[in-house]
């Protein structure tokens, strides 16, 4: 049998295809893999079973893969907790329209990932069931608050997973372990049946080894769906057939951003911007509005949603009581509820949304003059466990050049660029125009073509092995 | 009431929308008499996940109402969600519209016992009902049926003096929503609520508000919306009348009682938190696009038709009132005018009028035929005076009884009784004034 290890999911699939091997042996290789690493990496906080994924699909562009899945879309038949007690027994009647389309065609799930508790961090503390770990590191934090989606992949004990991103949740933890990770337009993805955090914000989207397992994972999933009035009813492009093709970008360089990290980061960044001049991409400095900003009206907009999204769960019906919710949860709730009420609006919640309004322009004026804009994705990489008890805003500082993408509502994606002094992986944010994604891939694809992302990848699979 | 306070009223009325499915959802919205739970979903459920998309058709309908209540349709409009805790409410938020609402200020003419008066709507705006709660034997029932039905809600300004004019405003918005077909707003089932704000103010102090104002809730029928208000003016009149100033406050009426009583003191206003909907995108209708929905649902209302009856036919105002009140009957009566004008049948409206509502004509028949058959029926009939002189006078030997009571004023009607007799005897081959006449004489 052919080499399963270290393969992405159309890779795999091709084999899969060719009979070597079967969608059982195939979960099961990943089942294995599980029971010897998850003690040291805790990526999961449920998984599925063969029996579970008895009834897929045969035929599809996913059938047989397996995929790892962020706890917080809800998977019928699967317990979904959204990593919090308040909804520990909670086994969904209904599935998720991100979820319901790869199964659709065909996928296996391994799964549920743990998370940031309601997807609200940067570094799976706030989950009620432990701490994820990074596999780079494992007295660092994986990330987050897509914690486990981005551990599991980079231990490969999933070859993709699916993941959320509100205010960096995808990008942040795949830069901290080495990773890619794409968060797409507002709307791209349905976000029917996915625990929400900030309704304004919420992205799923795909994480994964290689650009063609996203590309292929966001054609599955993106599209218009009736359960979801905010998805865009834009056809759905080829992805994988447009980074084939390779184009030349005009990509700018905001200092404001660049400045804000460390100088490991702001040294790899300068050298990848090297390597995609040779390649044949114009640099261009744009100036942005200064990240702060985006943080501010971030934090007012998501703490307002957050605190009327949880409403729901009062336990008069199907979670546990209020009391069970963690201190996060509480803490966001009361901030969002005090910004939104009465003789505090205007001063909060309104002017978050004219800020935002400047993000948007902001960004809409730069992408007049260039394609995309490069930025590292985190300030810092992975920290150290403990390190959270630090700040009281842990997720803002860390998600702090994520949340200018979230608040305009556009797509980003992390790619790994290189690993720091201290042997860590640094991400590269790639940040487009609203349904640009296949811009992103395609720079993706390149960078990936001309360095293999640097060997962090393999660097990375090479420590699972 | 003296003159010395006048009642100020405001009100808030909730009409649900008929439509196929709910508001934010496919689940059907109808649910008199359904399985508890039964039309449910992890939408209208309030599941994590759930998302509201918002039912084209209800938005329509909302657009409908408002044009044809004489309101301003505002092109952009948006949902906003309202928080509160409560068991009926399964996502600690109602979604409803905040400060951009489908419909905008605007004028209802009305008429009130034959004239036409003008009130004052605020806005109109759309929004979920809740779900129903039942309390049995010390344990709570919810049934989610009912969570997520569209619900319009009208808010007047507080312009009605008298229970009579709200009771008549009522009657005409339920009346257009049934002729536009968009509801069937039945205020027994609970398809239509009202909710006034009632509050009396010194005569000698207006145009200025009342310092307070008291909601009534649970009123499930016009006669009891009359009865909850005057039970209500009466009561804050003697509260008034002590040098007292009335709480703000709900209160309940009791149909049992027929009073109302305190429900919740409102000194504490609650912050219902209101924000966008981000689930929902904002709506931006064009010229074009309304025009097209009135084009294509309105219909020629109550009011304009009561006008046409009263003014140009001469119909008696009662009269062209009762017929309005079913649009099928309207509709109906029109029909028999312009047949009676193609068939050149000569018969006045009102004629037709009052014979279509003393069942003389039937609604199922061909206008032309009941309109014919309605005009023989009245003509006048050749009377045999010799055959009729007999019958008189048998008929009153045969009858001394009826004719002593008659005589002597001890059954005035007795007089009817005889006549009765004589055309029974003529087999209507008579002239009912003409024997009116003889038996007056002969008597």
């Amino acid at each position: 049998m052919a080499e399963i290890y270290g393969k992405g999911i159309v890779a795999l699939k091709q084999m899969l295809d060719n009979k070597e091997i079967s969608p059982t042996e195939l979960f099961q290789y990943f089942e294995k893999r599980a029971d010897e690493h998850e003690g040291k990496i805790h990526s999961y906080i449920t998984r599925a079973s063969v029996d579970y994924n008895a009834d897929r699909p045969t035929e599809g562009k996913l059938a047989g893969i397996p995929i790892a899945v962020k706890d917080i879309f809800c998977t019928k038949d699967l317990r979904t907790t959204a990593a919090s007690k308040v909804l520990d027994e909670f086994i969904p009647k209904y599935e998720s329209t991100a979820t319901a389309r790869l199964i659709a065609e065909g996928a296996w799930f391994t799964g549920k990932t743990n998370m940031d508790a309601w997807a609200h961090g940067a570094s799976s503390e706030t989950s009620a069931y432990g701490l994820t770990y990074n596999p780079w590191d494992l007295d660092r934090y994986p990330g987050g608050s897509s914690s486990g989606s981005a551990s599991v992949v980079s231990a490969y004990v999933a070859p993709a997973s699916i993941g959320t991103d509100t205010g960096g949740s995808i990008r942040h933890p795949a830069s901290w372990c080495g990773i890619l990770g794409l968060k797409p337009t507002h709307g791209r993805v349905s976000r029917y049946g996915v625990a929400a955090m900030g309704s304004s914000l919420d992205s799923p989207g795909p994480m994964g080894l290689y650009t063609e397992d996203l590309a292929l994972l966001l054609e599955v999933m993106a599209g218009k769906d009736e359960y979801d009035a905010t998805t865009s009813p834009s056809p759905v492009p080829n992805y994988t057939a447009d980074m084939q093709t390779k184009r030349t970008f005009t990509l700018g360089i905001a200092k404001e951003y660049i400045d804000d990290a460390t100088p490991d980061i702001q040294k790899r960044i300068m050298e990848t911007v090297e390597i995609l001049k040779k390649m044949g991409h114009t640099i261009k400095e744009v100036s942005l509005l200064d990240p702060k900003y985006a943080i501010s009206a971030y934090t007012i907009i998501n703490r307002a949603e957050v605190s009327s999204n949880l409403a729901r769960l009062h336990g008069v019906r199907y979670s546990n009581p209020r009391n069970m919710f963690g201190e996060e949860a509480k803490r966001r709730s009361m901030l969002g509820a005090y910004a939104l009420s009465h003789g505090y609006y205007d001063e909060y919640y309104k002017k978050a949304q004219k800020v935002r309004q400047l993000i948007k322009q902001s960004f809409a004026d730069t992408f007049q003059s260039i394609d995309l804009i490069l930025a590292p994705t985190a300030p810092v990489t992975a920290l150290e466990v403990g390190s959270f008890e630090k700040y009281p805003f842990f997720g803002e500082m860390m998600d702090r050049l994520n949340e200018p993408a979230s608040v305009a509502g556009i797509p980003a994606m992390s790619v790994p660029i290189g690993l720091d002094g201290d042997n860590l992986p640094v991400g590269m944010q790639i940040i487009g125009p609203a349904l640009h994604e296949s811009d992103l891939l395609n720079l993706s694809y390149q960078l990936e073509q001309e360095t293999d992302f640097f060997g962090v990848i393999k660097q990375g699979l090479e420590n699972w092995k | 009431m003296s003159n010395k306070y006048t009642p100020i009223i405001g009100l808030e009325i909730h009409i649900e929308l008929n439509t196929k499915s709910k508001m934010f959802c496919q689940c059907p919205a109808d649910y008199f008499g359904q399985e508890p739970n039964t039309h449910t979903c992890p939408v209208c459920l309030g599941m994590p996940g759930g998302l509201p998309v918002p039912n084209e058709e209800a938005i329509r309908r909302t657009i409908l109402f408002g044009k044809a209540i004489g309101c301003k349709i505002n092109k952009r409009f948006k949902f906003d969600r309202k928080h509160y805790f409560y068991p009926d409410l399964p996502k600690g938020y109602q979604i409803s519209q905040y400060d951009e609402p489908i419909v905008g200020n605007g004028n209802l003419e009305v008429y009130v016992n034959g004239e036409k008066k003008s009130f004052a709507i605020t806005r109109v705006h759309l929004e979920e009902d809740t779900g129903k709660l039942t309390h049995k034997g010390g344990e709570s029932l919810i049934d989610y049926n009912r969570g997520g039905v569209p619900l319009m809600e009208i808010v007047t300004e507080p312009v009605f003096h008298t229970s009579e004019d709200v009771k008549a405003f009522l009657e005409e918005l339920q009346l257009i929503a049934r002729y536009l077909g968009i509801a069937n707003a039945d205020m027994e089932k609970g398809d239509m609520r009202l909710e006034p704000n009632i509050s009396l103010q010194l005569t000698e102090k207006l145009p200025e508000l009342p310092e307070y104002k008291v909601e009534v809730k649970n009123i499930n029928s016009f006669k009891f919306a009359q009865k909850a208000i005057e039970y209500e003016l009466k009561r804050q009149e003697e509260i008034l009348e002590r040098g007292e100033v009335p709480p703000q406050e709900t209160r309940g009426w009791d149909a049992n009682t027929k009073t109302t009583v305190p429900q919740r003191l409102k000194e504490n206003a609650n912050d219902y938190r209101y924000f966008p909907d981000a689930d929902i995108p904002v709506f931006e209708y064009t010229d074009e696009q309304l025009q097209e929905i009135y084009d294509e649902g309105m219909v020629r209302l109550p009011h304009e038709r009561i006008g046409t009856y009263v003014d140009e036919w001469g119909v008696k105002y009662v009269d062209a009132v009762t017929l309005v009140k079913s649009k099928d009957t309207a509709e109906y009566f029109e029909d028999l005018v312009s047949a009676n004008k193609t068939a050149g049948l000569d018969l006045k409206p009102q004629q037709i009028a009052a014979a279509l509502l003393n069942k003389k004509i039937k609604i199922s028949d061909d206008p032309t035929k009941a309109l014919k058959e309605f005009k023989e029926s009245t003509a006048p009939v050749e009377t045999d005076m010799d055959k009729l002189s007999s019958v008189v006078d048998t008929v009153l030997r045969e009858n001394q009884k009826a004719v002593d009571d008659f005589k002597s004023g001890k059954n005035p009607n007795a007089i009817m009784y005889l006549m009765g007799q004589v055309m029974r005897a003529m087999k209507g081959q008579a002239d009912a004034n003409i024997v009116k006449r003889l038996l007056e004489e002969r008597i």
